[in-house]
């Protein structure tokens, strides 16, 4: 399978924070415009694309927002305080870059603190280079919204960057949407909003598009680094087919179509059994009488930090396994 | 199956009796004599080839288990620990109560009231109590009384590759080997002793010791086990399939180095693999035997038991035939007057 | 097929949140006499149905007793074969440590819990719990083996049979909420020999110990004018306060609190009276836990009933009812719904 990693370099630094999707659903439309029958987008600002076919109605789902930092406050001396949209960690956003929609770039640091295991986001603040209050407000409104900013690094093996969760996601859907040409399935796929607040858009999205069955492509943790917690998943391996996690427990024959065909085809493959977090799945097997739904997960090391990793190898096992799906005739 | 009646069968320490009568009818056609000692240790003596050491050959016929201590207004049983029972395996389990064993659990408060830092925390015997299904006090005093004994209820089930899962494996994994030797070992004498009370204080097996007056003894046990992968070696005081575990030292004997020499070698000769029960925790009969009157010499030879004193040990069958057939090999030696 | 010999099948299943087809057989069999139909839905849920009256427009009340069960699940594979596992739904380690368990791989799998004997560790670890983290199962195979047996994802139950205790009470696992889908059995059953005007859902709902999936779709299906949840309650027991448990053998607690419809709720008190049928009051000011949560927000909102069945140690493998319960709750049930009709239900509902 040919696979553009430069579409992964660009995708994952398109501005787009839990409700502020506008710029990444552009240019995602965009990206897509000649490969589908009909482009809708929802009242949360989902992104539906259909490929039409005469098969299962197919819903699958790659979350599109960001976690990010929304401005709440700014001081007389210019520094901006925030609050978490989505999962933010005190420890590991301080002395990163961050930046704005409008392309204003400040630097997260803390107030003295005895001790840093202790670090709150409420003692830490943005400085973005103003003098005083007037100054910043010029660039800064309270409410904007800022998102990590660091390089896209890529070896023969791995890429990191920030945002790989879930724009790998995005990316992997995007890859099987063009090599995919006659559909057997009738394909919905949603760039989903606000999945880092509670898995909003899959859920409204599932409720529209009413599918007979549900597939989220998301990243995953790891336990394959010094002393991490036991977590039979490392990259490299293969496609993570999840069993659980705390949004859904997959159904049982989604789950073992994708091991079969993974074994079919000779794609490396890896059993998830993640004891925290969701995705888009939790929402769309739940809707309306039900969905079978099942994940793709990419391994990934360091989630929601700067320095998200994930292998070549691996996204491209789940581009392939996701393609096996869509074709399959489904009957589960 | 012996060991599988052994096993099921109820002798919580000092309330053998039923263990007792058990071994009895086992062995009773195959010794010269045995007879109850008065704290109900059973001394059998095996006749055969006269030699000029006297050999005891002991295992203990007790288990740990509970004993009821109340019944409260609900009909729910109070109960104490005998024996060294991790408080920790108790909740939630299955059990035996009394002579005529009636089903109970023994339960606690739900973990649904309960916050989740308790959760850490172990909890206490006074926490926990068995329901046996009574509505009332006076409906649990018809069945039950105050000092019944209770034992877990747990099958013997074989499963695995080659293992066993049962109760009380300590010591009734001695036991068996032990009855085996007395049926199909007949030409040379010993005297074959089960002894009562071993998990409450190694009682029995000192007046054993002091009638029977050995020069040599070994003593059939079940040990502990705990082979977890990347776990230091040292810490490790047995595995399970790597054969009978000879002791070097616990809390109450520092075994005998030539003898200990001596059996190794036996087993070298034999081809039967052995290991070294690397942990001086623990302690068995063997503490009260060899200091007993002018003192002998002892050896502990023990069958690995993971998750011991629990309701589900395990042992490896590998295991137990090495052991059996490492105290014949010891006996033939005996024989020849080389041990 | 006797009410109780349905409970013993169901209880030795297994069937945890997510992988409850095992018991589907089993359901469907036995409903099968007294229904009219029984379809199978998306996500596993049985709903089994029986037409009241032939009118065309009745009224349709659900009847929902989650069939899912607590348990474990393979999470991966020691160097020695050992298995390390997590919990689906609520468990308490402390309830797991020294269990028997099956392994359900490629078939069924015996195995053991243990940890670090209690020999081995210092005396102050001997009062803090095990973690399940330092736990493992030990099924007594090599690590190829193993691998060759089970795979990352399978899922584990506690080895247990029903058993009898004294009377009527009896001990098992997964009696939350087994003991519900009995109730409902036993209540088609009472219905069976009644009139009732209303056409009747009985659903036996999957993963409702992880977030109530089956309640919340199956409810959305059937859009029913009147949900109730059956499902067990804290049984007495010395350490509970009399106001949080039940008593076994008084009857099913009726629940109370903002959750239930207070006219369906007095109308059900008012049955029990009339009927003889003994009841006991429990009261839950915010959301119950139980399959009503998912009823009382689904569509337009679904006026819901709790009713509960005494239960001692609950999510444990030793969870004890005591079966008069069970008949009481479905002769409670039963009578309840014949006494609902196209008339009376307005009123009912009328703040």
């Amino acid at each position: 399978m040919n696979i553009n990693f430069n579409l992964l370099k660009d995708i994952v630094s398109v501005y787009g924070p839990a409700s502020n999707e506008d710029l990444i659903r552009d240019y995602i439309t965009n990206e897509i415009k000649d490969f589908v029958d009909e482009i809708e987008v929802d009242a949360l600002g989902n992104l539906i694309a259909r490929k039409k076919g005469n098969g299962k109605k197919v819903m699958i789902s790659a979350h599109m927002d960001q976690i990010g930092l929304m401005v709440i406050d700014i001081d007389e001396k210019g520094f901006l305080r925030f609050t978490n949209v989505g999962g933010i960690s005190p420890i590991i956003s301080l002395s990163q870059n961050v930046i704005f929609e409008n392309g204003t770039i400040g630097i997260i640091y803390a107030e003295p603190v005895d001790d840093i295991s202790k670090l709150k986001l409420e003692n830490m603040y943005i400085d973005i280079g103003a003098f005083s209050k007037e100054e910043a407000e010029k660039k800064i409104s309270i409410g904007d919204i800022c998102i990590y900013k660091s390089d896209y690094v890529e070896n023969e093996n791995v890429v990191f960057t920030p945002y790989l969760d879930d724009r790998v996601g995005c990316f992997v859907a995007i890859e099987a949407l063009k090599s995919i040409k006659n559909p057997a399935n009738d394909l919905y796929f949603v760039f989903s909003v606000q999945e880092e607040v509670g898995l909003r858009g899959a859920k409204t999205a599932a409720y529209r598009i009413n599918p007979d069955v549900g597939m989220a492509l998301d990243v995953t943790s790891h336990g394959d680094t010094p002393k991490a917690k036991r977590f039979a998943i490392g990259l490299n391996k293969g496609a993570a087919i999840k069993v659980k996690d705390n949004s859904i427990i997959c159904h049982p024959n989604v789950k073992n179509l994708l091991v079969k065909l993974a074994k079919d085809n000779d794609i490396p493959y890896q059993m998830e059994v993640l004891e925290f977090g969701g995705t888009d799945s939790g929402a769309i097997h739940v809707n309306k009488e039900g969905v079978p739904s099942g994940v793709i997960s990419i391994p990934t090391r360091y989630v929601h930090s700067t320095v998200e990793m994930a292998s070549k190898n691996d996204i491209i096992n789940c581009t392939k396994l996701l393609v096996e799906f869509l074709e399959d005739k489904l009957e589960i | 199956m012996l060991l599988k009646q052994l096993t099921e069968a109820s002798g919580v320490s000092g309330n053998e009796k039923e263990v007792r009568d058990l071994i009895i009818a086992e062995i009773k056609d195959h010794v010269d004599s045995f007879k109850i000692d008065r704290i109900g240790n059973i001394i059998a003596y095996k006749k055969g080839k006269d030699t000029n050491k006297k050999l005891m050959i002991t295992a203990h016929m007790d288990e740990v288990g509970l004993l009821v201590t109340d019944i409260d207004k609900l009909g729910l049983l109070k109960f104490t620990t005998v024996g060294g029972v991790d408080k920790r395996i108790l909740v939630s389990k299955p059990v035996l109560v009394g002579k005529e064993k009636i089903d109970g659990v023994i339960g606690a408060k739900p973990i649904h009231l309960q916050k989740r830092q308790e959760w850490t925390r172990a909890l206490g015997i006074d926490e926990l109590y068995i329901d046996i299904g009574a509505k009332s006090k006076e409906e649990a005093e018809k069945l039950v009384q105050i000092g019944d004994y209770v034992i877990f209820k747990s099958d013997y089930i074989e499963f695995g590759d080659n293992l066993v899962k049962a109760k009380a494996l300590d010591n009734r994994v001695g036991c068996s080997i032990l009855i085996n030797l007395i049926k199909e070992v007949t030409d040379v004498s010993f005297y074959g002793v089960f002894t009562v009370m071993e998990e409450v204080g190694l009682i029995g097996a000192g007046p054993a010791a002091y009638e029977v007056d050995p020069d040599i003894s070994l003593v059939l046990e079940g040990t502990l086990c705990y082979d977890m992968p990347k776990l230091d070696t040292h810490l490790i005081p047995t595995y399970l399939n790597k054969g009978p575990a000879i002791s070097l030292i616990d809390r109450t004997t520092v075994f005998d180095r030539k003898f200990r020499e001596k059996i190794t070698s036996i087993a070298q000769k034999n081809n039967i693999p052995y290991q070294y029960r690397k942990t001086s925790m623990g302690g068995n009969d063997s503490g009260r035997i060899h200091t007993t009157k002018e003192g002998s010499v002892t050896t502990t030879i023990s069958v690995p038991c993971r998750y011991i004193h629990s309701p589900t040990s395990v042992m490896s069958k590998d295991d137990y035939n090495h052991t059996y057939d490492l105290l014949k090999a010891i006996l033939s030696e005996f024989k020849r007057e080389e041990l | 097929m006797d009410t109780k010999v349905l409970l013993e099948l169901l209880c030795n299943g297994n069937g945890v949140s997510g992988y409850e087809h095992n018991l589907q057989d089993a359901i469907k069999s036995a409903f099968n006499r007294y229904t009219n139909d029984i379809k199978v839905d998306k996500l596993g849920n049985i709903i089994a149905f029986k037409k009241g009256v032939s009118n065309s427009d009745n009224i349709r009340i659900m009847l929902a007793a989650h069939i899912d069960e607590i348990g474990l699940m393979v999470k991966d594979i020691e160097e020695n074969g050992f298995i390390r596992f997590t919990n689906i739904g609520g468990i308490d380690p402390r309830t797991i440590l020294g269990q028997e368990v099956i392994v359900h791989g490629k078939e069924d799998l015996f195995g053991v819990i243990g940890s670090k004997p209690p020999h081995l560790q210092e005396a102050s670890e001997h009062d803090k719990a095990i973690k399940m983290e330092d736990m493992i199962i030990d099924i007594g195979y090599s690590k190829e083996k193993v691998h060759s047996l089970i795979n990352i994802g399978d899922t584990i139950t506690i080895r247990r049979s029903l058993t009898n205790l004294q009377g009527s009470r009896v001990t098992a696992k997964a009696l939350d909420d087994r003991a519900g889908v009995a109730v409902i059995y036993e209540t088609m059953k009472e219905l069976n020999k009644m009139k009732h005007e209303a056409d009747v859902y009985f659903v036996s709902t999957v993963q409702e110990e992880v977030g109530m999936a089956g309640a919340i779709v199956s409810t959305f299906g059937i859009n029913p004018d009147i949900g109730i949840a059956v499902d067990v309650g804290f049984g007495a027991t010395p350490e509970l306060s009399k106001s949080d448990s039940l008593e076994l053998g008084k009857g099913p607690g009726i629940t109370l609190g903002g959750n239930i419809h207070p006219g369906l709720r007095k109308k059900l008190t008012e049955v029990a009276a009339e009927y003889n049928i003994p009841f006991q009051m429990e009261i839950t000011p915010g959301l119950t836990g139980t399959d009503a949560r998912a009823m009382i927000m689904t569509k337009e909102g679904i006026p819901s009933l709790v009713l509960s069945i005494p239960l001692r140690y609950m999510h444990t493998s030793v969870e004890v009812v005591d079966m008069v319960d069970i008949k009481h709750s479905a002769k409670l049930l039963a009578f309840f719904i014949a006494s609902i009709s196209n008339e009376n239900l307005e009123g009912l509902l009328c703040y």
